[in-house]
């Protein structure tokens, strides 16, 4: 055998991997679920009740759903403007500077930090920061988890989104600039229209990133079962639900925590078509 | 299109093998070793205790914090030697196993109410002022009924911050058992278990994560496990139990919650106890195994090497190290029950301990 076709074997068997294993998590998922799908059926994504106590159980996810979404698209918002500015300083305005590189390396070095360091800070430092400006009483809530989140995925959006700043090609913005355009608008009319696709996936990425995120969210959000009812309210995510309550639970309890995840899954792939179809249409 | 359908299809192949159990006992070897998995809540006793053991019998005993359902779960696919649990199995949950399986006690524990009042040396509470805390009632500290109750106490004008444990736990299991049983506004409408529906304030993972809380939130009011409050050295409450006396949780009041009144195989919660010198939330924890050895492809001399190791457990010299790491030892009462309980243990239908 040449060692072309040991390579090839090797890449088949790799990607078959990867298939097999994607396979069989959505398998297990549905398996898993089952009892709750037969129990509550599509009241399931509806109901907002979670109540485990024996002889009244009782599961819905949308307030898990519900914190989910408010804390990652709260979340993005905040990181957007963030990581949007930043990508653009390393990546166009002090584009081969030293400035650019500390800051590129910072922002690297923020990705690299485990989400657990992320929650003690968020514990320790912001949410008596929060309290202490008198933002909400105790600090525990959507929006210290919102902010946290943000902070998390900021180096996400800024590294792939400052990668593809840098591809457009030179000879279109110097073609801008020898027709005297400013550099506000070499930013307008050439970078963004050519980088923009990559950019929104940067931000699909994140904000995927900021739907999983457990750990952090955990011990900020204040893991109250309710519907947050404003950006100070307590509340839960599925993915912190899981955490917290897969432990103990068993039978329908836990049933129903396996639907949440694949839930979880069914969001997290919806939210990446979308991401596709919209840099499609924008490329 | 075809490919992946393929793919697919060999990806459900792989996965349901899972069902086929695998088994490496192997019978030649001479030295055994065992397994087991469950509670975290008794966690440092066991593996403290079990390093003892290995120590003196040269016998390995690997012990898995993975919670009591995990626990559970895992006696039930035969993947142990035997479970952890802090929760007795309901009759229910027995009809399930797969074979008749026994409770043995090997410790008791405790529930204790820690609170965040800077200044406060000393608060004494009743089941139902607790009751009324926890369900969002009463919701500052310096409400008349709590200071009546605690006449020498100046407390703040402070909003009480409720903190419980956003997990599945024993600790919960045990708590909402306690508070069922003296308050039936309480059983109506919030009931017990190791988790259940909360109606006020927030929650934190696992018992390090209540502490915190607590100790970073002023105001706050929580409970957490005895052997991790007892170990940190948090101030706890003082509660009055059923006899009317204010108990400090100890390891000595909570052992004599397990004085009174215990079934033949142990299953119940020794919460309230009528003791007069009994810290009311209180409960055992358990080993389970099944009545029946001979499973799978157990043998015998692995049969005798887990009674052995549980019957060493109940001794003197263990009960010694559960005090060690801020357990409270069995009564002496509970310990026969439970030596009773591990001689109708068999194997093939004979009984393995003399």
């Amino acid at each position: 055998m040449n060692s072309d076709k040991i390579l090839k074997y090797v890449l088949f068997i790799a990607s078959l991997l990867i298939l097999l294993i994607a396979g069989g998590m959505i398998y297990s998922l549905f398996r898993g679920a089952i009892p709750s799908f037969h129990q509550f059926g599509w009241k399931f994504l509806i109901s907002s009740k979670w109540d485990p106590t024996q002889g009244r159980e009782q599961y819905g996810a949308l307030l898990f759903i519900a914190g989910t979404l408010f804390t990652s698209i709260l979340a993005l918002v905040i990181a957007l403007p963030m990581a949007f500015s930043t990508s653009l300083f390393i990546g166009e305005y002090f584009r081969n500077t030293r400035m650019a590189a500390i800051v590129s390396t910072f922002v690297d070095l923020l990705a690299g930090i485990p989400s657990i360091i992320y929650g003690l800070w968020g514990f320790y430092v912001l949410r008596p920061f929060i309290v202490s400006i008198g933002l909400s009483p105790q600090g525990y809530g959507i929006f210290t988890s919102g902010l946290i989140l943000a902070i998390m995925i900021i180096p996400y959006a800024t590294s792939l989104s400052n990668t593809t700043i840098m591809m457009v090609p030179n000879e279109l913005k110097e073609a801008a600039y020898s027709l005297g355009a400013t550099r506000l608008e070499v930013i307008w009319n050439v970078i963004l229209p050519n980088a923009r696709s990559g950019i929104t996936a940067s931000y699909v990425l994140a904000f995927g990133r900021a739907l999983g995120e457990t750990l952090a969210v955990t011990m900020l959000i204040g893991n109250a079962n309710i519907i947050p009812t404003g950006l100070f309210s307590t509340g839960n995510t599925m993915a912190s639900v899981i955490a917290n309550q897969f432990g103990e639970a068993s039978g329908l309890q836990l049933s129903s925590l396996i639907e949440i995840g694949l839930l979880l899954f069914v969001i997290t792939t919806i939210i990446n078509a979308v991401g596709k179809f919209i840099i499609k249409k924008m490329a | 299109m075809k490919k992946i359908s393929f793919f697919l299809a060999f990806a459900l192949v792989l996965v349901s093998c899972q069902s086929g159990k695998k088994k490496s006992s192997s019978g030649t070897d001479s030295s055994i070793s065992l397994s087991a998995a469950g509670a975290t809540f008794p966690l440092p006793f066991y593996n403290m205790s079990f390093d003892k053991y290995a120590k003196l019998t040269g016998e390995k005993v690997s012990y898995g914090g993975i919670g009591s359902g995990g626990g559970i779960r895992s006696l039930k696919d035969k993947v142990v030697d035997f479970g952890a649990s802090d929760a007795f199995l309901s009759d229910e949950e027995m009809t399930a196993m797969p074979a008749p399986i026994v409770h043995i006690p090997t410790c008791s524990g405790a529930v204790v109410v820690a609170y965040n009042l800077p200044g406060v040396q000393e608060v004494k509470l009743n089941s139902d002022l607790l009751s009324k805390i926890f369900m969002g009632q009463i919701t500052k500290w310096n409400d008349a009924s709590i200071t009546k109750l605690n006449p020498t106490v100046k407390f703040p004008d402070m909003v009480i911050t409720v903190v419980y444990r956003s997990d599945g736990s024993g600790t919960t299991n045990m708590f909402t058992d306690y508070l069922s049983k003296v308050s039936n506004e309480w059983k109506t409408k919030i009931g017990s278990g190791k988790t259940v529906k909360w109606i006020a304030g927030i929650g934190a993972k696992g018992n390090p994560g209540v502490a915190g809380t607590v100790n970073h939130t002023i105001g706050a009011i929580g409970y957490i496990g005895s052997e991790y409050a007892f170990a940190e050295k948090i101030s706890t409450a003082l509660l009055q139990n059923q006899a009317g006396n204010y108990i400090k949780p100890s390891i000595a009041s909570v052992s004599a919650a397990g004085k009174g009144d215990i079934p033949a195989d142990t299953r119940v919660m020794i919460t309230n106890s009528s003791a007069a010198d009994a810290y009311p939330i209180s409960g055992f924890t358990w080993l389970i195994l099944y009545k029946e050895q001979n499973y799978g492809n157990r043998t015998l001399a692995q049969t005798e090497a887990t009674l052995k190791l549980l019957d060493w457990m109940l001794g003197s010299d263990a009960q010694e190290v559960a005090k060690q790491t801020n357990y409270a030892p069995l009564p002496a009462a509970v310990v026969a029950k439970a030596k009773a309980i591990l001689r109708t243990v068999t194997y093939n239908g004979k009984p393995v301990l003399k």
